[in-house]
């Protein structure tokens, strides 16, 4: 990587996010992933003719949701316009989409790559179609196969592409861009926001130019990334590669390039000369779209806290540290569910330790979700006060808790029915204490011989002999006034 | 008189007091087409047997007065460029020859709920490219008062359908005159809707912002009565416009006094056949009769509305058109060994050559380094006539002109010369432009050839237009005449 001190890297991202709506972008039917080929269709997404697209509002109320909070300005009016190039996979021949008057422009994503913040601008945020799926019989590509079959059941599932400005300026920070925004799309709700199922995809534009340079250098852009290692790698490669070639005197053309996960390496797909001339023009089927300020305030009302800002609430407020907070906003319901949680008990620490320790784990044996579960923040708090009275121990708690979470059943009954309350009667641990002194007269002998640190066997023989329910502190105490005599 | 000479408000008369059933007039109407279609061909599909279904269904509703409606038991024609459900739809084009919709378009579903027979789908010129339906793929229609001379375009085949009483009601659509041109060519009325006013869901796109389904009827009254059950928002349509309907049989009142009716300068001037002229003279001369205000008005964007039209239109279509690639339905070429090959050789075969002539335009219109210069500009001068409109409505309630040039020309006479088949729609284009209503009324014989006059309203001011257009007809006997097959 010694070429790269020399040069400046430029990046900049397209994403395309699948937003989560029931129907799709311009017809009533399913978005469901997964279903029989060609069951979710209609003749409006088949394109037949005469038939003409209607605009799913859900589709723009989420894309005004992702514009307030990238800190976009949701225009006033945006108008869809039709993109024309013939492929199978696209019904109509051309998409339908935003091209001079987008839905919302000029916002920023604020990324943190090794403890430093950076703001990343965003040109634009749209709407539009997807396409189709070709399966190919005997090729890899149309050219070739033998015949090819398309599934036009994601034909017109909504898709909104996020633009951010030339700001990023290494793969480090690309992938760091990707992976808030993923963050903050599920955060949200507007998108599932997985990369490797295609519902976040990305394309960038990559140049360099001589450090200290103002003008940029010829850009490629690179196509084909499907993961967020994916993204950093291709980055890394299609850096290295432009590196390599000005360094040798070379010129980089501008031109499409296809990232190969097996390989690692980019290849060209098609150069500016091939570029298609999409023939944009306003889509005429469409009104514009004209969101009213009354509406876009009530969705800003809607979207609640961001993570940055609840970042910072539980570092300075709760006190918690990095690693706890990662955790509880890794997902919107996890962090609400603390942050109910907190509302009936006040012990932030406390709580972020069951859930991020027995409760996380769970989740992810089971791979769930918390809002899955039929777990309220009633019942974990129910359960940390009854731990705090003493009426079970910590220990048998996480025995509880599975219990809890399997059953959906509440912490009463479970301590009920298992027999779970810790034994605080002096009377019965008394019975249990005399049992291990009796049992164990090695150590009660070098306990009286002054080894006074052996006791912390002989409790552990208590709580062993009690199946963990004897209250630790009173065992202590009784054993302690029993060897003493 | 025999039945199928008949308006269908008298027809409604006599069904609904049992005089005459649906089934006999069904039937009537059947007959005359086998006796004059050979020598009109007006039709593309006739649709008999349900026909005849339809019928026997009507006569049923008529019987127990069920949900009786003045379509009820009447025959309709249908353009062939709007879908009907498992029938042919072929748009007169090659290429859709085989075309069997999946789904009725909402016009065919209104009539389909009145009560109404269709009893077949009409000729056009394919894809309604075309002033002469010539430009059919399937077979020319002629003019039923002279049949060596053409019907007009595109919706000829409905024109001479209702003008050959093969029908007694029909639809047909307009782009740029393709209702109103055809309407004067064949004696019979053509009602153009304001822009939004009908729902254009399943008519078969040819210029997107242009296109409008209306009415063509033996009379006045009919065509309100037919615009009463087309009119109306749909939801399916999103230019349709949530705008409430009248009942438009209330408009037809007798009476123009004090109406200001502004007559169209530049259309009365060159390039208006003598005949014509005279015509449109004489109606003016009989609304100044009937107590009507005659003004003088100049409309000097006129000038260039043919030339906007041939951008805009063709622009819109080239997209629309695309969709016919042979992947999904319709005709596809099976001498093809690639993808490419197949779109080339599907589209060189299935398209005419005016389609293919628009097609290109529109490409070369839309394309990088050109859109601005010639879509974009064209865009301007739309906007320049909307508001010569909008100043000639400040002064005047109608505008009147002839609604073609010349009275019907000879079939072959202007193929080979498209710009001059483009000029005889000068008065009606500068209307779709602007998005307005317009009706087309009998206004004269010229060597045994009827001639058209046009009233054109302000936007969703179809009851003017209508109320002048019956005033005339009542004090005139034009309508009355007939074409001897």
């Amino acid at each position: 990587m010694l070429a790269m001190s020399k040069y400046e890297t430029v990046i900049g991202l397209e994403i395309h996010a699948q937003l989560l709506t029931e129907s799709k972008i311009f017809c009533g039917c399913s978005t469901k992933f997964g279903a029989k080929p060609n069951t979710n269709i209609c003749p409006v997404c088949t394109g037949q003719p005469g038939v003409l697209p209607v605009l799913n509002k859900k589709v723009v109320l989420l894309a005004i949701k992702t514009a307030i909070t990238l800190n976009c300005k949701v225009e006033p009016r945006s108008v869809f316009a039709r993109k024309n190039y013939f492929y199978p996979d696209l019904p109509k021949d051309y998409q339908i989409s935003q091209y001079e008057l987008p839905l919302a422009t000029g916002g920023y994503l604020e990324i943190e790559v090794e403890g430093n913040k950076k703001r990343i601008g965003i040109t634009r945020i749209h709407l539009e179609e997807d396409a189709g799926k070709l399966v190919h019989q005997g090729a890899e590509r149309i050219m070739g196969s033998e015949a090819s079959l398309v599934d036009y059941n994601r034909t017109g599932v909504p898709l909104m592409e996020i633009v951010s400005e030339p700001d990023i300026r290494s793969p480090q920070e690309a992938k760091a861009f990707m992976e808030t925004l993923q963050h903050l799309l599920q955060f949200i709700k507007v998108c599932d926001a997985k990369m490797e199922e295609g519902s976040l995809r990305c394309d960038a534009n990559i140049s360099l130019r001589p450090k200290g340079q103002a003008k940029f250098g010829t850009k490629t852009e690179v196509k084909n990334m499907n993961s967020f290692r994916g993204v950093q790698q291709a980055l890394e490669t299609e850096q290295k590669r432009q590196a390599e070639l000005l360094d040798s005197g070379g010129k980089v053309i501008q031109e499409t390039r296809y990232f190969d996960d097996q390989t690692k390496q980019t290849k060209s797909m098609r150069s500016k000369e091939e570029a298609h001339d999409y023939r944009y023009f306003p889509e005429p089927d469409l009104v514009p779209v004209e969101p009213s300020q009354e509406w876009i305030e009530e969705i800003r009302k809607t979207i609640g806290e961001l993570p940055e800002h609840k970042k910072n609430k539980y570092e300075q407020d709760y006190g918690l540290p990095p690693a706890d907070i990662e955790v509880l906003l890794s997902s919107p319901a996890l962090a609400a569910f603390f942050e109910e949680s907190l509302k009936l008990y006040d012990k932030p620490k406390v709580l972020a330790n069951w859930l991020m320790g027995d409760i996380s784990a769970y989740l992810n044996e089971h791979k769930k979700g918390i809002e899955e579960l039929n777990f309220q923040p009633a019942k974990l708090v129910e359960m940390l006060q009854l731990i705090d009275k003493g009426t079970i121990s910590g220990k048998i708690a996480k025995t509880v808790l599975v219990e809890v979470l399997d059953s959906g059943k509440s912490v009463q009954d479970v301590i009920k029915e298992k027999g779970l309350t810790q034994v605080s009667d002096a009377g019965e641990l008394l019975k249990i204490i005399k049992e291990v002194i009796k049992s164990n007269p090695a150590q009660v002998e070098q306990y009286r011989s002054g080894k006074k640190a052996v006791i912390g066997f002989l409790v552990g023989q208590v709580m062993k002999a009690s199946k963990g329910r004897a209250n630790p502190k009173l065992a202590n105490e009784l054993l302690a006034k029993e060897l003493g005599s | 008189m025999t039945m199928q000479h008949k308006t269908a408000h008298e027809l409604h008369s006599l069904l609904s007091a049992k005089k005459l059933s649906s089934l006999e007039l069904t039937e009537a109407v059947l007959s005359r087409i086998d006796r004059t279609e050979p020598k009109v061909q007006a039709y593309v599909t006739l649709t008999k047997e349900s026909a005849i279904k339809q019928a026997k269904a009507a006569d049923e509703r008529l019987k127990n007065n069920d949900n009786v409606t003045p379509l009820t038991g009447v025959p309709v024609a249908v353009k062939d460029n709007m879908c009907t459900q498992g029938v042919l739809t072929t748009c007169s084009s090659k290429i859709l020859a085989n075309y069997l919709p999946p789904y009725d378009a909402t016009v065919v579903e209104k009539l389909r709920a009145a009560g109404a027979v269709i009893i077949g789908k009409t000729n056009l010129d394919e894809f309604a490219m075309g002033s002469s339906t010539e430009n059919s793929g399937l077979h020319p229609t002629c003019n039923p008062w002279d049949t060596k001379k053409v019907p007009g375009g595109s919706s000829g085949g409905s024109a001479a359908a209702v003008a050959a009483d093969e029908c007694i009601l029909a639809l047909g659509s307009d782009t740029g005159g393709s209702i109103r041109q055809p309407a004067a060519f064949c004696g019979v009325v053509g009602l153009k809707p304001t822009y939004g006013r009908v729902s254009r869901f399943g008519l078969v796109a040819f210029a997107s912002s242009l296109d409008q389904i209306g009415p063509l009827t033996k009379d006045v009254r009919d065509a309100a009565l037919l615009l009463n059950y087309l009119a109306g928002h749909d939801p399916k349509d999103s230019t349709s416009v949530d705008y409430p309907v009248p009942d438009y049989q209330q408009a037809l009142i007798n009476d123009v006094k004090k109406m200001r009716i502004g007559y169209i300068k530049e259309l009365l001037g060159k390039g208006v056949t003598r005949p014509v002229r005279s015509a449109v003279e004489k109606a003016m001369k009989k609304y100044q009769e009937l107590g009507a205000e005659l003004i003088e008005l100049s409309l000097p964007s006129f000038e260039y509305a043919v030339a906007t039209y041939y951008l805009i239109a063709p622009a819109e279509a080239s997209s629309n058109l695309a969709r016919y690639d042979g992947v999904k339905f319709g005709r596809r070429s099976n001498r093809s060994p690639d993808l490419l090959t197949m779109y080339y050789n599907t589209r060189a075969e299935g398209f005419g050559s005016e389609v293919k002539r628009r097609i290109m335009l529109g490409t070369y219109a839309l394309s990088a380094g050109y859109y601005d210069a010639y879509y974009l500009k064209a865009l301007k001068v739309r906007t320049l006539i909307k508001n010569d409109f909008d100043r000639a409505f400040s002064k005047c309630d109608v505008l009147l002109s002839p609604t073609a040039p010349t009275t019907a020309f000879g079939l072959g006479e202007k193929t080979a010369d498209p710009l001059s088949m483009y000029l005889s729609d000068i008065a009606t284009i500068p209307v779709n432009l602007a998005g307005l209503p317009a009706i087309s009324v009998p206004c004269g014989l010229d060597k045994g050839l009827p001639i058209g006059l046009q009233l054109i309203g302000r936007a969703f001011a179809e009851e003017t237009i209508l109320r002048a257009a019956y005033a005339y007809e009542q004090n005139t006997d034009w309508h009355k005449q007939k074409p001897k097959l």
